[in-house]
């Protein structure tokens, strides 16, 4: 079993600065190590077949909208926020060892993309088709980037993000109460 | 007094008006769309199933929009579900009847104000007769709207379409 401050040694020292940017203990119950978006699938490969780590497992993967861009009214007093970023988390997990990771992308908000790590974890198929439906984060190399849970009819909108407002009608139905 | 007690009372024929045999006819054998939406239609089977025992009403669950009278909207209604709820109304023959069962299929329920997803009422797409509030409502108050519904059709008129 190793902890999440040795896991992150080892993934530097095979990947470097450029990749494995940053260890962020911060948070109280996960520490946090933060990949390139660009590079999360070669990470992620690297951690699932290394003998000393074996992740065979991806618990979980989710979209956050971090917020922290600026935040921007405009002249209905309808706020939208600019800049700042959308992140994934991905948590593994070690069947064989039993021991945990949690990594995160973040991404600029106005293009949101990652590397897909779908063909790595097949449980990330669904999970990654979620943040595209509630945040709109593209996954690439993704073989069928669709909503999951919206309608397909549902166009550009994304309602998990902070700065999302309900549009008056779909398909001539109300919406708001 | 019921049409069945008075066949009793006076020997084998019954007179009656042909918009109270209708009516009678209809009330008592109410046949249900199969179709539950979200937790309400776990309260649904129960009220279903021997311990309500709503087939003591002549309400039995039917597979098909083709052959149900009556259908039950047990749960949330979704933005995507909507136009399907619709669709399945309008295949129900008439006379035909919708119960809203539930704070979510009424008005939205917990989902109100901020249900980016969630219809704010089925009212919206198809026109209800009867609704049950309750988050869940108990078997007893579903029973009570479909007693309720049951009234509404005793007291129906040929010249007067409802539905
Ligand atoms: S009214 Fe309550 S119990 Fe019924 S579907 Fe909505 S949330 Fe579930």
């Amino acid at each position: 079993m190793k902890t999440s401050e040795e896991i992150y040694n080892i993934l530097k020292e095979k990947f470097g600065e450029e990749v494995i940017l940053n260890f962020n203990t911060a948070e109280p119950i996960d520490a946090i190590i933060e990949v390139n978006p660009s590079k999360i699938n070669e990470v992620s490969k690297f951690l699932r077949d290394s003998e000393e780590l074996k992740f065979d497992t991806l618990m979980l993967l989710s979209g956050v909208d971090d917020a922290n861009g600026t935040k921007v009214k405009d002249e209905n007093e309808i706020e939208t926020i600019q800049g700042g970023t959308l992140s994934v988390y991905y948590h593994c997990h070690s069947m064989e060892i039993g021991h945990k990771v949690t990594l995160r992308v973040s991404t600029p908000r106005e293009n949101p993309q990652v590397q897909s790590v779908e063909r790595i974890w097949r449980a990330a198929d669904w999970h990654e088709r979620e943040a595209f439906d509630m945040f709109g984060i593209k996954f690439l190399n993704h073989h069928d980037l669709r909503r999951i849970l919206m309608p397909d009819d549902w166009g550009e909108r994304y309602p998990l993000r902070k700065d999302y407002v309900d549009p008056e009608y779909y398909n001539g139905i109300k919406i708001p109460y | 007094m019921g049409l069945l007690d008075k066949e009793f009372n006076d020997g084998n024929i019954v007179i009656t008006k042909t918009e109270d045999l209708l009516n009678w006819a209809r009330l008592s054998s109410l046949w249900q769309l199969s179709f539950g939406l979200a937790c309400c239609a776990i309260e649904m089977m129960a009220a279903s199933a021997s311990h309500y025992d709503l087939d003591r009403f002549g309400i039995i669950p039917r597979p098909t929009p083709r052959q149900a009278d009556v259908i039950i909207i047990s749960g949330t209604v979704t933005l995507k579900m909507a136009s399907r709820v619709k669709r399945l109304y309008e295949q129900m023959p008439d006379p035909k009847y919708v119960v809203s069962m539930g704070s979510c299929s009424n008005s939205g329920g917990p989902y109100w104000n901020y249900g980016y997803h969630v219809l704010k009422g089925v009212d919206r797409v198809i026109p209800v007769d009867v609704y049950v509030p309750g988050c869940p409502p108990r078997p007893e108050a579903l029973l009570e709207g479909l007693l309720k519904l049951q009234e509404k059709i005793r007291h129906e008129k040929l010249t007067k379409q409802t539905a």
